[in-house]
Formats: C-alpha cells, sequence, structure tokens
C-alpha cells in the first residue's frame, strides 16, 4: 500500500548532540500511530520535524511524495500546551485556518460549528479560551485542526497537561472522531496505557540517541471501548510495551 | 514578642489578601483627605508662610480666578493639545517600527542599540538646541514630547511583539498562516494589550516633558503660567497649575485603562 507520510533517514543534531538517529518511518493512510518513548527520546523532536516546525540534519520526509520543507496546513497539529488564540472565541479559533484559505465566512461558521459539535463543545462557540477548563481548550485545539481538513493529525503529547479522568474521556472522544473520520494520526505519548487504546500501531523509540526500536500492530477491533483497557490482549501488549519502554528509560537515566 | 506588622495582623490583615472594594475606595479616598487637612492645617495655621505656601482655600480661590478670569482654560488646552499631538505622532511612528523590530530580528539588531542609546537621552536637555532648530513655536513643543515618547515606545513594543509566545507562533504556522498573516494575525492582537499598556504609561510620562518645555520659550499652555506665576510668588497659582496637570493625568489614565477594558475583553477572565 502506498504510504501517506514516508520519513527517510532523518536525523537531528543539536550541536553536538545527536538527538534522532537516522530514522524511517512509513505512515498508511488512515493509520493511527502512536509514539512511545523515555522523555527526550527525541520523540518531539520527529514529530516537529513532519510538521515543518523544526529541520532534520539529514535525511528526508515526504508527503504524498511531496518533501516537506516547512510547515503547512496540510499538516494539523495539536500541542500539549494550551495553543488556542486567547483573543479569538472559540468559534474564531476554529475558523483561523479556514480564514488563512479564503473560506467563505458562512463556510466557514458551519465548518467550524459541526466540528465543535463534534467535539461537545456546542454552546461554547462565543466563549474565550481563558473560560474553558484544559480539557475544553484541547477539545477545541482539536476540532480547530480538524477543521482545516489536513491530510494528517500531528498531536504532540496533547493530553499530558490533563487529569487522569479528563485524559481518559479525551482519548475516547479522540478515537471516535478517528472511527468516524479515518484521518491519518501521528500521536506522541508517554503514556503506554494511551498509546496502545488508541493506536492502530504503536512504535517505540529509544532512549537518546533516539531511533525506533519497535513497531507494533495493535489488533484491537474497532470501535474500541474503554473497556478493552481490562481485555487479555490488551494487557498482554502493554506487559511487553512497559517492558520495552522501561529498559530505555532505565538507560535514560543511567546517561544523565 | 511583639510581631512586625503586629497592628495589621491584629486587625485581621493578610499578606497579599484582597480588600472588599468598598473598602478599597474609602481607604483611596481617606489619603487624599488626609493629605488636604495635613495641607490646611499647616497653611491656615500659620505655620508655613503664604509666599512658601498657599493654602488649599487660597489656591482654589485663585484657580477660580484665573479660569475665569485669566483664560487658563485656553492654557489648558494648549498643554492638552501638545501633549496629544506629540505623542500620536511618535505612537503613529512607533507602532509600526517597534512592531517590525520585534518581528524581525535583523531590524531589531540595527536599531535596537541606537534606540536603547538615545532613549537615556533626557528631552528637556534638547530643549535649548530645538529651540535653536525649531524656535519656540509648536514644532519645538511637539519636539520635545516626540523625543521623550518615541524611543522608550519603539523599544517597549519591540520587546512586547518580541515576545509572543512561540507556541502561538506555530499553532498559526501549522493552520496555514503565511509571514505576513502571523505579524497581522497573531503578533499584533497578542500584543496589543501590553502595548495599549505602554502607550498608556508613556503617555503619563509624556506629561512631565510638555511641563518642562512650556517652561522655557513659551506664551501659552499650564507650564507658561507656572513660569508667570513663579515671578510673581504666586504659590496658590502654581500648585492650582499642578494639580490641574494631576487631575487631567489621571482623568487620561483612567479614561485608557476603560478603553483597554473595552477593547480586550478576552483579557478579562
Amino acid at each position: 500500500m502506498e504510504s501517506l507520510l514516508e520519513v527517510r533517514g532523518v536525523e537531528r543534531r543539536f550541536d553536538k548532540t545527536l538527538a534522532l538517529q537516522a530514522t524511517d518511518l512509513d505512515v498508511a493512510e488512515n493509520d493511527f500511530i502512536t509514539i512511545l518513548g523515555p522523555s527526550g527520546c527525541g520523540k518531539s523532536t520527529l514529530l516537529r520535524i513532519v510538521a515543518g516546525l523544526d529541520r532534520q540534519t539529514a535525511g528526508e520526509v515526504l508527503l504524498d511524495g511531496q518533501r516537506i520543507d516547512g510547515p503547512g496546513a496540510d499538516r494539523g497539529m495539536v500541542f500539549q500546551s494550551y495553543t488556542l488564540f486567547p483573543w479569538l472565541t472559540v468559534r474564531e479559533n476554529v475558523c483561523f485556518g479556514l480564514v488563512e484559505r479564503g473560506v467563505p465566512r458562512t463556510q466557514q461558521l458551519e465548518i467550524a460549528d459541526a466540528f465543535l459539535a463534534k467535539v461537545g463543545l456546542k454552546g461554547f462557540e462565543n466563549h474565550y479560551p481563558k473560560q474553558l477548563s484544559g480539557g475544553m481548550q484541547q477539545r477545541t485545539a482539536i476540532a480547530r485542526a480538524l477543521a482545516n481538513g489536513p491530510r494528517m493529525l500531528l498531536m504532540d503529547e496533547p493530553f499530558g497537561a490533563l487529569d487522569h479522568q479528563t485524559r481518559e474521556l479525551m482519548q475516547e472522544l479522540l478515537l471516535g472522531i478517528w472511527e468516524q473520520e479515518r484521518k491519518t494520526v501521528l500521536f506522541v505519548t508517554h503514556d503506554i496505557d494511551e498509546a496502545v487504546f488508541m493506536g492502530s500501531r504503536v512504535v517505540v523509540m529509544s532512549a537518546r540517541p533516539g531511533r525506533i526500536k519497535l513497531d507494533r500492530r495493535v489488533e484491537l477491533p474497532h470501535p474500541r471501548h474503554y473497556s478493552v483497557k481490562t481485555s487479555p490482549a490488551f494487557a498482554a501488549l502493554k506487559a511487553e510495551l512497559t517492558e520495552q519502554v522501561r529498559v530505555e528509560v532505565r538507560a535514560a537515566a543511567m546517561a544523565a | 514578642m511583639q510581631r512586625p506588622w503586629g497592628g495589621l495582623a491584629g486587625a485581621g490583615v493578610k499578606p497579599l489578601t484582597a480588600v472588599a472594594p468598598g473598602i478599597r475606595v474609602a481607604l483611596g479616598v481617606a489619603f487624599f483627605v488626609l493629605f488636604i487637612a495635613v495641607w490646611a492645617a499647616v497653611t491656615l495655621g500659620g505655620l508655613v508662610p503664604k509666599t512658601f505656601l498657599a493654602s488649599p482655600l487660597q489656591m482654589l480661590a485663585s484657580g477660580w480666578d484665573l479660569i475665569v478670569n485669566q483664560g487658563f482654560v485656553k492654557d489648558i488646552g494648549m498643554t492638552v493639545w501638545r501633549v496629544v499631538g506629540g505623542f500620536l505622532i511618535a505612537a503613529a511612528i512607533a507602532l509600526p517600527l517597534g512592531v517590525l523590530m520585534g518581528a524581525y530580528k535583523p531590524i531589531e539588531a540595527f536599531f535596537e542599540p541606537f534606540v536603547s542609546f538615545a532613549r537615556y537621552l533626557p528631552a528637556s536637555a534638547f530643549i535649548p538646541l530645538l529651540i535653536l532648530w525649531a524656535g519656540i513655536g509648536e514644532a519645538q513643543k511637539l519636539s520635545v514630547i516626540f523625543i521623550g515618547s518615541f524611543f522608550q515606545l519603539v523599544l517597549m513594543i519591540a520587546v512586547t511583539v518580541g515576545n509572543t509566545r512561540r507556541d502561538l507562533v506555530e499553532a498559526a504556522y501549522t493552520l496555514g498562516s503565511s509571514d505576513t498573516s502571523l505579524i497581522r494575525r497573531v503578533l499584533i492582537p497578542g500584543a496589543a494589550p501590553e502595548i495599549a499598556e505602554t502607550l498608556r504609561m508613556v503617555l503619563g510620562w509624556a506629561w512631565t516633558y510638555v511641563i518642562v518645555a512650556e517652561l522655557i520659550g513659551a506664551s501659552s499652555g499650564i507650564g507658561h503660567m507656572i513660569t508667570d506665576s513663579q515671578a510673581l510668588l504666586a504659590t496658590d497659582q502654581i500648585i492650582f497649575g499642578i494639580i490641574v496637570i494631576g487631575v487631567i493625568g489621571l482623568v487620561s489614565d483612567l479614561l485608557f485603562k476603560a478603553l483597554n477594558r473595552k477593547l480586550f475583553p478576552w483579557k478579562a477572565f
């Protein structure tokens, strides 16, 4: 099958430190790939290179066969920090990219309201970000990224700053949206449960210098209900990944 | 053992704890009352000679005289016009330049060292030169205000724009923003409240410059009236002039604040 995204020998050096070793990764259309790894393993760096926000020191990234050399609306991103524009209402935040593309106003509002409904924020269209909880802000950020109709969605620990309960709800919400929309997603996390629950493929990265050491398909059927987290298949995969990540976390701790 | 601030603690006041709005206003007014009472006591009680410091009552009386008989309203108008005029010219140039400096580092590298140096040049010390260059007309007054506020504005605006949250910039890029739309749709609106705050602050400073400008070589304005009164040892008029400046400054400050609240409702939540 033709890959939507191809990462070819991508490497990132910061001065003398090698943060990311020559990395290859193929992402097929409609894949939900979760990238797991210890802190500082370069998983966010890899995501940022795909986003075009960081530049590799070697190798290349191709989207639809086109070389990426900068950020663009074809790769929507959701950050860990709350990046809604505080001076815009929820609705205007979601319209932000549509305005850039010159979508007619009536259509903008239609799209924005549809995606806000999808993330359960009907009734909050005219609120300012500061009036929302962290979870609601991230839901708006997801709606904002999706409204732009990107080829793929890049998510950098989007639920990392949320409390545990909210995070689980957000996982279900995002997974539900993915099951409907089948967007291609690249999702960075250090939460193993999250990686297994959300991913159709889990990629584990090694401690610095980061490289991909494991690439597993997650054979849990869709639609996934949160109860899948207590199934034996889930537990088995989680145990394996826990072991793999643990080795790397220890290695990172030793190196530090 | 007596604790420090034992009295405040005894009254139930804890550090950094908010005070009720009503009490807050009452306390603020109370100090004005106290201040005027002490002033009245030392002057009306004869502790200080009249030529040295006029009493509040006499100050009000000659203030009335100034306004009714000596056309002081025109002086006030002139001074306000100069401050606002000079300040608007400074702001009109400082805004685009400051935004460009904040957004583009080479432009900042080019101007910033000079502007940093220039802002320490005392505007009032330029007055003799400005009289030489621009005469004693309005151009000279406006120039003093301009020099006094322009460099401060440029620098503070540049810093504000330069401090735009990088994650917001990145978010805009991933949503398809170009560089120019980034400036227009992220850098400027994000920095706007703080820029408005900078304008408010520097406008306050502009008031001090205008009076200095009017002390020398002026034939109208509040500063001119003060110089005239000095020759007559009319401390009542001088104090009235100073208070008028204070009141106008306070009012413009409050208006600015109210305007900022209206323009940037998203800051309030």
